[in-house]
């Protein structure tokens, strides 16, 4: 019946909490000898289990997605994607996988080997360090850091490096140019989202992201509710980092081959398209952690294992990335930049703007929180649809592209190429 | 046992590569780097200070790191730039070469 | 600060950014050089976390292995690629003298001074630097601000003015990012 109300908390056999079991290992360790000595075994222990898992978790979740994007993104351009591998072509990432290790991996004559052969590897590295910092559970944090929301921004920024890397090694013009086109994006897209997350920060005086999951529990309330420009200029610059269809100028197949990873074949490519799922997974789970409560659901997490929770939220929040790879086209590198210059920076801003407010507002005056949340939610909700709604309508691109009617004949005449 | 002088050591060593790079390079870029590695040694010995000296403000030390790090910042980003006027006009970027004022 | 893991971190961490500061003076390609830069910052960071200096050390991450190794990769690629091999002037012995003296000097201060020690083990330093930064030390935050601003319109002004490679009648270096209407 305990179990049942939920009040079986902090044993090593409560199982909703995956920490519990750990940390009672970790404990017993700990304990050996005079309780001292044997702390530097329970520190690699605890490492080696938190990095066992986090390997672990990514694997499968790697090969899932592959799965469910390709079967996703089939269904919504009206095909049928994998069906030939195994029951609804669930073996196709294995056969992939497969595939990609029997290739030949194949090395430019005139490229920088080293750093060549380094590049793919370099590459995991972010994204596995990103994945040590997620709470999947109140106690299931690989490395619960003070910093995480900065930590988070500070590991992104290495990324266009690795990019970088791999597109200068392989000495080929194409690579090379995607290469500067990914830093290029990366660097613009990267202003927007540390000022989103900045007024996330700022609104809960919390920057390690379980704080800001339990400042949700406390005041039982989504943070996308109070805070949705941030939750909007966030999805949007960083799903542009992630090298998806409609943001993916630094692999355009149709402009420049692949990109950066023109020249790597075989596992090394099957490398640098893991990374790309790992990081979409990983920027889902960063929004389902600051804006919808991550491993608290209402009160339910009492009952359902957090950590299910946690992954369900994920996997739905990936769906919206999935959506927007299918639906989308892709976009001109002027128009991006244009876009994370002219729109996301000033909405971001503004929304830095009205949080400090707020916050001051609030705390100065020590209103209680169950009268000026709602009144804030309302605000901020109003005030994204107004501002997005009116640069958009003013701003944006729409009045100024729109097809014109040739009238004079040197109209057509000016449009044709000379 | 590490104590406060193994860092002020290795602070030493760096600042000491760093000032070896920034004088017996050909290239501006690398000279900026070789600042760079400066800059970074001295806030090693500041970071190290604000924890092992005793103080009423232990956290001064990473105060004034932080703004270190904001002037390096603005240092390089002004430095860069200046680095790929010079090549414009000058055509190189080799500093025995920019010698315009020289008599 | 004692203890296996510590000090062996220490040993690690400091052969790796002493190594690699060295490499970035021995590397023949300016490209390999830079790398070993960023790999430099990012041993230096680990460094700053076994100082328990959190805040500084993913600062360092965030400012210099992302922003200004990116920026000097772009300081390299706008300008000439026959500079990068060779790239020592007569000063390498010189040079190395110096920088041998100033070490020196310094080690030998560091070892002969009476340092009155103490362990300040800071459980998280976040909030310490934001009351220090918006109290105690408010005008030099505010200085470091209109500095970065001076510092963002100086660097526009150098690099942008009228572009002489640039194809005519374009006005900065974002001018070929330039939307054509027609």
């Amino acid at each position: 019946m305990t179990a049942l109300s939920g009040f079986l908390l902090s044993q090593w056999y409560d199982l909703r909490d995956l920490g519990n079991p750990v940390r009672a290992l970790i404990d017993w360790i700990n304990g050996w000898g005079d309780g001292t000595t044997f702390h530097w075994v329970g520190y690699i222990v605890a490492g080696l289990i938190g990095a066992a898992a986090i390997g672990l978790f990514l694997g499968i979740a790697m090969l899932s997605l592959i799965w469910i994007e390709r079967k996703a993104v089939s269904r919504i351009q009206i095909r049928y994607g994998p069906n030939r591998t195994g029951p609804f072509g669930l073996l196709q990432p294995v056969a992939d996988a497969l595939k990609l290790m029997q290739k030949e991996a194949l090395t430019p004559l005139a490229g920088d080997k080293i750093v060549f052969w380094l590049a793919p590897v370099v590459i995991f590295i972010p994204t596995l360090l990103v994945f040590g910092v997620l709470p999947f559970g109140p106690k299931m944090t690989a490395a619960n850091i003070s910093v995480a929301v900065l930590y988070i921004v500070a590991i992104g920024s290495a990324t266009p490096l690795v990019i970088f890397m791999a597109g200068w090694s392989s000495n080929n013009k194409y690579s090379l140019l995607g290469a500067m086109r990914g830093i290029a994006m990366a660097i613009s897209y990267e202003i927007p989202m540390v000022l989103s997350l900045l007024g996330v920060v700022l609104f809960t005086g919390h920057m390690d992201l379980n704080g800001i999951v339990q400042w949700q529990q406390k005041y039982h309330v989504w943070l996308i509710v109070l805070q949705p420009l941030a939750a909007l200029t966030y999805f949007i610059s960083a799903s542009a980092e992630l090298n998806r269809t409609p943001t993916d100028i630094a692999e355009a197949e149709s402009e420049i081959v692949a990109g950066y990873h023109t020249e790597y074949s075989g596992m090394k490519f099957g490398l640098f398209y893991a990374v790309e799922l790992g990081n979409a997974l990983a920027v889902s789970g960063i929004w389902a952690t600051l804006f919808f409560g991550g491993w608290w659901l209402f009160g339910l997490d009492r009952w359902i294992p957090a950590w299910l929770i946690f992954l369900g939220k994920m996997y739905i929040l990936y769906g919206a990335l999935i959506i927007t790879r299918g639906t989308l086209p892709r976009l001109r590198i002027d128009q991006l930049l244009d876009f994370a210059w002219k729109f996301l920076l000033p909405l971001a801003l503004v929304n830095v703007l009205v949080v400090a407010l707020e916050v001051t507002i609030w705390q100065e005056n020590g209103i209680s929180a169950g009268i000026v949340l709602p009144v804030f939610a309302v605000v901020n909700i109003l005030l994204s649809v107004v501002l997005v709604v009116g640069y958009v309508q003013s701003f944006g691109f729409a009045r100024r592209q729109r097809p014109r009617r040739a009238r004079l004949i040197t109209d057509t005449l000016a449009a044709m190429p000379q | 046992m590490v104590s406060l002088e193994h860092f002020l050591v290795v602070g030493a060593v760096l600042f000491g590569i760093g000032l070896w790079i920034a004088l017996s390079k050909r290239n501006a870029v690398l000279i900026l780097m070789g600042i760079e590695i400066m800059l970074n040694a001295v806030n090693l010995t500041l970071v190290a200070f604000s924890r092992f000296v005793k103080s009423d403000t232990p956290i001064a030390g990473h105060v004034f790191v932080i703004f270190i790090i904001t002037v390096a910042a603005a240092e390089a980003s002004v430095a860069l730039a200046m680095v790929v006027s010079v090549y414009r006009n000058r055509g190189t970027i080799d500093v025995d070469q920019i010698d315009l004022l020289r008599f | 600060m004692s203890g296996v893991g510590p000090v062996s971190a220490f040993y690690v961490l400091a052969v790796l950014s002493i190594g690699s500061a060295l490499m970035v003076m021995a590397a023949r390609s300016i490209i390999h050089a830079v790398l070993f830069l960023v790999l430099f910052f990012v041993s230096l960071a680990a460094m700053f976390v076994l100082l328990s200096a959190d805040f500084v050390a993913v600062a360092q991450l965030l400012v210099y292995a992302g922003a200004i190794g990116v920026l000097v990769v772009f300081a390299i690629l706008l300008t000439p690629s026959r500079e990068q091999r060779g790239m020592e002037t007569k000063f390498v012995g010189p040079g190395l003298l110096a920088g041998a003296v100033v070490a020196g000097t310094v080690i030998f201060i560091a070892f002969n001074t009476n340092w009155p020690t103490a362990s300040n083990d800071f459980p998280s330093t976040v909030d310490a630097i934001g009351q220090a930064l918006l109290n105690r030390w408010a005008l030099p935050f505010e200085i470091a601000s209109v500095l970065l601003i001076a510092a963002m319109i100086g660097a526009i002004v150098i690099v942008g003015g009228r572009g002489v490679d640039l194809d005519p009648g374009a006005a900065g270096p974002s001018a070929r990012l330039v939307r054509r209407e027609r």
